[in-house]
């Protein structure tokens, strides 16, 4: 097959930019401990609000500054839709969906995941600067989609 | 360039069209689908308005005989994605095979069988749609309930373009068995290519309908595993955008260097792209899935690197049509570094809105990078980033390109002249100006966080976001984009019943080759060899996920919650 010089040098170019993508992408991950959310366990919808964590949402305190704060997310509120923490603390959330597909993402962080009915969703964010971060549903869940949302109070 | 010019036409086909090859049985159904596609993209182009004024708090959905702002964002992106999209490649990857093979398609049946199920399907969900039984927006994603009719219409959408790739491979081999031991000519060869993905592709959806969505929806199923029908569902979602750029490249790689004048740069570089396009497309829906909850993190890594490894036919395509729109620019007594690019014909609408295309595609694919980003996807996921992006690629460089494609496409098949040139090249612009202000909108919004899908107007928590003058932007771009679909329908209907009947007929805008068919290896020619390795590829991203994930999780009963 016959390759032209421009073509080769341009495909050789093309190939070193991806791999540098993926130099990048594993910095990120390796170095600067960037994670993507991975499976945190399954929970029946339909005998959510009995099932623990989740019979009792809110905010607990881990002891030495984490804190794990369990949501539930439902059409169409966040169930705390508030939580307070001081400055400096690790809050790892821990969602769920008794009906249908939400999504929760922390405004200012890199917490992001969806809530899918049947799978316990879990992202950790730190708070090292006091004010109020917003986190709202980024999945369309009915109607009211746009009424759903909380805040994290840092102070 | 040094390469010494050795103009060749497409292999086994000649200057002029053979007679014969265009039936009138099997162009009516071509003209049908082209009817179709523009009336999604008429009915679903509008509904932007209000999507673009929702996000400076003008709420009129109302106005536009809409029940909510969901029932007219799954107007836009059923008839924009699946309609718009599905019959416009239908019609025009037909008529280029019947070109490119220089023979009728192999079946009439199927060619007219396309056009019907098209047309049901769509009367079918747009029934459950208009009267709200179906706002689920385009992705329908479990628990949410729709009409059984939504699931059905849509399924006929997508058996459509399955009896159109049927009907290609059948005309490819009709054609090799007409002319034994030839090179496939690559003109057909892209678009039997860009079909026999999507089928491969179409099988995600398929098992979801068939097996999950359609029987849970009547009640036959009580539940489903929402989870699992979104693997499903991504598994054909991300393939689709292939599904909907492939029909733009084919135009980009062997129709626009016509038009200005060029020359491909080689039969075997184009073979070669869409040969990997074909084989990366498909394992990498899980780039959408970066963020799910029951996804081991082992398989979303995997997909990571199929998702790069499909990003390098893209990256090939830019060369090969850059160095085509350079050797025309040349022809055209275009100088220097960049001289060549003032001596493009930009006075040629169809011309002008494929190049700007061509340029928002850069930014398109540029933001499409950091979606497939593993990491970096967490700060952009489901934000208005991800209409930012999408709006570049399916947005504009398939839809400006599509548009584009049509201003010879519609004197071509109506025999009249395009009428109100300067208008139409007024919408290529206004078009690239609007997304360009829209996307920058989006994307600088969603990387504060403002939710994708979302009626921004209405939501209590807009202030707290601070995309303000970003909005702004996406409001007027949007505005603008949606005065540059009314110009366009402007043209059209003005060409189609106002235009001068041509004194001659029009010819297909076909490129020569640098190098032709001769000089590419027969390996690139064995379709069915590289679609054994798609399928390869495909069972090693998700079989391991699969079984990973059983046993299903079956918990969901249907939700209706609009």
């Amino acid at each position: 097959m016959r390759i032209e010089a421009y073509e080769r040098f341009f495909m050789i170019l093309a190939a070193l930019l991806l791999v540098l993508g993926i130099v990048g992408i594993a910095i990120g991950a390796l170095v600067a401990g960037v994670h993507v959310p991975s499976p945190a366990g399954r929970v029946d919808p339909r005998t959510l609000t009995t099932t623990p964590p989740f019979d009792q949402p809110g905010l607990r305190d881990l002891g030495g500054g984490k804190y794990e704060a369990v949501v539930i997310a439902r059409a169409w509120q966040f169930q705390p839709n508030q939580i307070e923490v001081p400055v400096g603390s690790t809050v790892t959330f821990t969602l769920a969906t008794p009906d249908v597909i939400h999504g929760f993402v922390l405004t200012g962080t890199n917490a992001n995941v969806m809530v899918i009915p049947g799978q316990i969703a879990q992202v950790t964010a730190r708070f090292d600067r006091p004010g109020e971060y917003l986190w709202v549903c980024h999945e369309y869940c009915g109607f009211g989609h746009h009424q759903m949302f909380g805040k994290v109070v840092v102070r | 360039m040094s390469a010494t010019a050795r103009p060749q036409t497409l292999a086994g086909g000649g200057a002029i069209a053979r007679e014969g090859m265009f039936l009138a049985e099997q162009l009516w159904p071509i003209k049908g689908q082209l009817v179709l596609a523009l009336i999604g993209l008429a009915i679903g182009g509008i509904m932007g308005l209000m999507q673009a004024l929702d996000r400076i708090g003008i709420v009129m959905y109302k106005a536009m005989l809409m029940q909510t702002y969901y029932q007219g964002l799954t107007i836009h992106g059923v008839l924009l994605a699946f309609l718009f999209t599905f019959s416009f490649s239908n019609a025009f990857v037909s008529l280029l095979a019947i070109r490119g093979f220089e023979r009728p398609l192999a079946s009439t049946f199927l060619v007219q069988g396309a056009f019907w199920t098209m047309l049901v399907g769509t009367l079918l969900a747009a029934y459950a749609i208009l009267t709200n039984q179906a706002t689920v927006l385009f992705t329908f994603y479990a628990p949410l309930r729709a009409s059984s009719l939504f699931y059905l219409g849509a399924a006929l959408l997508v058996i459509s373009t399955l009896l159109t790739a049927l009907n290609l491979v059948l005309t490819r081999r009709a054609w090799q068995q007409e002319h034994p031991g030839e090179r496939t000519p690559l003109l057909g060869f892209v678009g039997v290519v860009t079909y026999v993905m999507w089928a491969l592709a179409t099988v995600g959806v398929v098992v979801l309908v068939v097996f999950f969505l359609l029987p849970w929806s009547l009640g036959w199923l009580k539940t489903t595993d929402p989870q699992f029908n979104r693997i499903l569902f991504w598994y054909t979602g991300h393939p689709i955008v292939y599904f909907w750029l492939m029909p733009a490249y084919i135009s980009w790689y062997l129709l626009v260097p016509r038009q200005v004048g060029g020359r491909v740069f080689s039969d075997s570089l184009v073979r070669l792209a869409f040969i990997l396009l074909l084989v990366f497309s498909v394992p990498t829906g899980l780039h959408h899935q970066y963020v799910d909850p029951g996804i081991p993190t082992v398989m979303k890594v995997v997909h990571l690197f199929t998702t790069f490894s499909v990003v390098f036919p893209s990256l090939m395509t830019a060369f090969t049509v850059m160095a085509a729109l350079e050797d025309g620019g040349r022809a055209r007594g275009g100088r220097g570094l960049l001289g060549w690019i003032w001596k493009l014909p930009w006075g040629d609408p169809s011309v002008t809105a494929q190049l700007l295309a061509m340029l928002v595609f850069i930014l398109g694919g540029a933001t499409g990078i950091v979606n497939a980003s593993y990491n970096l996807n967490n700060v952009v996921h489901n934000t208005s980033f991800v209409p930012g992006h999408f709006h570049m690629t399916v947005g504009t460089a398939v839809a400006l390109s599509f548009i584009g494609i049509s201003y010879w496409l519609i004197p071509y098949l109506t025999g009249r002249e395009l009428m109100g040139r300067r208008l139409a090249l007024a919408q290529a612009w206004l078009w690239f100006v609007g997304v360009l202000l829209f996307a920058r909108g989006q994307i600088a919004a969603g990387l504060l966080g403002e939710p994708r899908r979302s009626s921004i107007g209405e939501a209590p928590y807009r202030d707290l976001i601070h995309a303000g003058l970003d909005n702004w932007l996406t409001a007027i771009g949007g505005t603008l984009m949606v005065i540059s679909g009314l110009l366009y329908f402007i043209v059209v209907l003005w060409t189609v019943f106002g235009g001068r009947r041509l004194t001659q007929p029009l010819e297909i805008p076909i490129a020569e080759m640098r190098f032709g068919a001769r000089e590419t290896s027969p390996l690139l020619d064995r379709l069915g060899f590289w679609f054994l390795i798609a399928v390869v590829l495909v069972a090693i991203a998700y079989i391991p996920l699969i079984l990973l994930y059983l046993p299903l999780q079956s918990v969901s009963p249907p939700i209706k919650v609009y």
